[in-house]
């Protein structure tokens, strides 16, 4: 009788723990987005991180995710809908995956290898049924590594590269896998798919208003325990003027808002709100030219004019709401490692530099500079590049501003510094992602991408540099491979090669209701922590 | 009156052609690329080339502009470049939501500025009219963006009686006759108000002041009419030019108010403007400044019937 009641009041605390989730399940998080527009729904978001934040890492998983737990360190990769990856010893081109076991989609099918090579095509193959040319145009640069792919089983799928590249992990972060199943029951319409997506992630959209909000609720058959959502439902809404998100926030309507306005802030902390920050792979630099003629082509006009610009006395401007720049990688990143440049404030040897070069109070440098008025991850580049230009002009370097409107900027980038559209501009101030190997390093230097090719804007091009970005493609082993970056990082930063200003470092002003947030130092966020206090 | 309309309407056919031009130039000359809003900034030039093919960028600009005249005769206006939806979807429910908004702030405006006109015209240069007067010009003169943010500030953020911003709790979609969607119109519409308010104020008052000082007037009171009578002869009067001015008034509510519609997130046509400017995204902004000039072009028809019905004189002329 006594083990009855014993196995009774087992069952019930099984019961009650089961039954926990669903019980403390909390509350609506609204948030109010910087885009004019919801995300691209059906797989691979447009809207760059924020759409990646907001729609991929939610309703979607890739192969390999990033770890978006915890806050005090730098993220790295983590699995995701693959639990192991390698590249094969005698033929590094050739990677095998293995797949997370037991994995559904929101539909209800199953995930697999068939799907993995599904959406690999929708993305690479023009001549697929599924091949969807908004998502292509997405992700198909992101992957520009793979040259095959198979399905060797149910669980197993093998890819093949262009040649060995072991960024892949990094570059297969950014596919996001929708569900075959889905696509298919919707009449293989990919705008059907929008309004009612399918992903195996940890949100699943339930209602979708163009341009005005899309509504998620928790997947509770996530295979990620951890991830499964605390919240009833979390509210996205475009908002992209940023007086109305402060308005919104502040008038109850929203929960949450990215990038509050930074004179709005005092405002919103004297009111109880609180502003949320971390470092973030993101830089504001101005990229030098190194076409010939450049003034920027002498390393100690470059390193004079980094020691020019006091950034601690620059944070008043944006609130004290950024990092200032130790190098091109923030401070914070694994990546940092120990340059013998110091990228501090020294007017005294910036002059000295100056002087070496030839230049002085009476034989001034005169530079052009690309500048936009705003621009997406921007900050507040007016105010910003005029600083800027008063410090340099106290290292005798007199900048004139060409200033162009963000839209024009991004063209005036991919056409690089010797096109005639930037008339003769020395330097281009562009803001960058570089939370991977490619968009942190590579991208910005390599001999192979000078604009218009690619988005070396300014045709840097360098032998060492070069080898480095060759090892760090052949580095395989991941611990050996941040080593090989760090070592560029100490070359970008000992050969100034950027004008190296601020790191942002997202903020994001939220009611003292949210609860349970963790901001990692990552584009992406993790929003399952989070309940809403009563 | 039939062939009066008539007229009028076959004058639309070139006024349509000439603002289909002028919208396709404008959105052409301006500097940026619609690629821009759907391929990340890093794409290649390969990849940059073939979306360009793909969305018949790369054709000349003539060719582009029969291309797309061709399939607006035949009702299809195209797809947004950037999120890749129906341009007649995004406009018609963008301008739907417009038409809301316009329709509540002329609701507010023209009894308010004809009120006030009325009263100023009448008791013309007296203390009240010189207070309507003043608050005529300082409707028109101050800037409503800014009166928009410092509503939102007294009203949604301080006292919390209003919401600063949507179209309601679900979204716009889900727009019902209640108060709690009808609550996030109370603050867009009144200051989008203000302006028409101080300018149909204004004219009222000009058209009463004159229409008061004619003979007829004098007469009519000789013959023995109430003031009320009077004032009646003289509403009828004043009538097709006002109606001229809150046509033409009800046209800019719908087209001007892309900063009111941005401070309040509001989901209308200026809203949608605005974004297709900053994202290059040339089929909406065609599609958009297309459909909102050819509402203006017929709500200037419409008056102009309407005040042909009203004063004979003018289909006369």
């Amino acid at each position: 009788m006594l083990d009855l009641r014993k196995g009774i009041a087992a069952l019930a605390l099984s019961v009650a723990v089961l039954a926990a989730p669903a019980a403390m399940a909390q509350g609506t998080l609204r948030i109010g987005m910087t885009a004019a527009d919801i995300p691209l729904t059906t797989g691979q978001p447009d809207q760059g991180g924020e759409g990646l934040r907001f729609i991929g890492y939610t309703v979607y998983d890739a192969l390999i995710n990033w770890d978006l737990t915890q806050g005090d360190g730098p993220s790295g990769l983590v699995p995701g809908l693959a639990t192991a990856w390698e590249a094969d010893e005698a033929d590094r081109t050739r990677w095998t995956f293995t797949l997370r076991e037991g994995v559904t989609f929101h539909d209800g099918s199953p995930f697999n290898a068939e799907n993995v090579v599904w959406n690999l095509d929708k993305l690479l193959d023009e001549g697929a049924e599924q091949y969807d040319p908004r998502q292509s145009a997405q992700g198909k640069s992101r992957v520009p590594a793979i040259a095959s792919y198979r399905a060797v089983d149910d669980l197993t799928v093998e890819i093949i590269t262009h040649e060995p590249d072991a960024t892949l992990p990094y570059q297969l972060a950014w596919v996001m896998m929708s569900s075959k199943a889905n696509w298919e029951a919707l009449d293989k319409d990919w705008e059907q798919v929008a309004a009612k997506p399918s992903g195996t992630g940890p949100w699943m959209m339930t209602s979708f208003v163009p341009r005005e909000r899309a509504e998620l609720v928790p997947f509770a058959d996530y295979w990620d325990e951890t991830r499964i959502p605390k919240l009833d439902r979390l509210v996205l809404i475009p908002l992209p003027e940023s007086n109305a998100r402060s308005a919104a926030l502040m008038s109850g309507q929203v929960d949450w808002i990215e990038a509050p306005a930074p004179d709005t802030i005092p405002a919103m902390q004297g009111n109880g709100f609180e502003i949320t920050s971390n470092a973030l792979p993101h830089n504001w630099t101005w990229h030098l030219s190194r076409v010939e003629g450049s003034p920027w082509n002498d390393i100690r006009v470059r390193k004079a004019a980094n020691l020019a610009i006091d950034r601690e006395s620059m944070g008043a401007l944006l609130g004290g709401l950024m990092i200032p720049a130790k190098g091109f990688m923030p401070p914070e990143s694994q990546w940092f490692g120990e340059p013998t440049f110091d990228v501090t404030y020294d007017l005294e040897a910036a002059q000295a530099l100056m002087t070496e070069a030839g230049f002085g109070p009476d034989n001034r440098l005169s530079v052009k500079a690309l500048i936009s008025p705003s621009g997406s991850g921007q900050m507040l580049p007016l105010p910003m590049n005029e600083y800027i230009q008063q410090s340099l002009a106290q290292a005798w370097i007199d900048v004139e501003f060409m200033v162009v409107e963000w839209n024009q900027m991004i063209n005036l980038w991919r056409a690089g510094a010797a096109d005639p559209s930037v008339e003769g501009s020395q330097s281009i101030n562009f803001t960058y992602f570089i939370q991977d190997p490619f968009t942190g390093f590579i991208r910005h230097l390599d001999c192979d991408l000078v604009a218009p090719n690619g988005t070396n804007w300014g045709h840097y091009c360098d032998d060492d540099m070069q080898a480095l970005f060759e090892e760090i493609k052949t580095t395989f082993d991941a611990a050996e491979q941040d080593e090989v970056m760090r070592r560029t990082h100490e070359k970008f930063v000992d050969d100034a090669l950027f004008l190296m200003v601020t790191h942002d470092v997202a903020p994001r002003a939220m009611s003292p209701k949210v609860q349970g947030f963790v901001q990692p130092q990552n584009w992406y966020l993790n929003f399952s922590s989070i309940t809403m206090a009563d | 009156m039939l062939s009066y309309f008539l007229r009028r309407l076959i004058l639309v056919l070139p006024v349509a052609f000439g603002v289909s031009v002028v919208c396709f130039a404008l959105v052409q000359i301006a500097p940026g690329d619609p690629l821009t809003a759907i391929m990340p900034v890093d794409a290649t030039a390969e990849q940059q080339a073939a979306m360009r093919a793909a969305y018949g960028l790369d054709k000349p600009v003539p060719v582009q502009y029969l291309i797309w005249i061709s399939n607006l005769l035949q009702g299809e206006m195209g797809r947004s470049i950037a999120s890749g939806r129906p341009v007649a979807d995004e406009v018609f429910g963008a301008v739907g939501n417009s038409l809301l908004l316009a329709a509540a702030a002329a609701v507010i405006a023209f009894p308010i500025g004809t009120f006030l006109g009325f009263l100023a015209g009448y008791f013309r240069d007296t203390l009240l009219d010189r207070a309507v007067t003043a608050l005529s010009i300082t409707g028109v003169s101050v800037p409503n963006y800014w009166l928009g943010i410092v509503l939102v500030i007294i009203f949604s953020v301080n006292l919390g009686w209003l919401p600063s911003m949507g179209a309601g709790p679900g979204g716009s979609q889900d727009w019902q006759w209640d108060w709690a969607h009808m609550r996030h119109l109370v603050l867009p519409a009144v200051t989008l108000a203000v302006v028409p308010i101080g300018i149909v104020a204004r004219t009222v008052r000009a058209l009463a002041g004159d229409i008061l000082s004619m003979d007829f007037v004098t007469a009519l009171y000789a013959k023995g009419l109430s003031r009320g009578d009077v004032l009646r002869h003289v509403a009828r009067n004043a009538a097709a030019t006002a109606l001229s001015v809150m046509g033409l008034q009800l046209g800019y509510l719908l087209g001007g108010s892309i900063l009111i519609e941005t401070v309040f997130n509001w989901p209308g046509s200026g809203f949608l403007l605005s974004n297709a400017i900053f994202q290059r995204d040339l089929p909406l902004l065609q599609g958009t400044i297309l459909v909102l000039a050819m509402f203006f072009v017929g709500m200037n028809l419409i008056v102009d019937v309407a005040q042909a019905a009203i004063d004979p004189r003018i289909k006369r002329s």
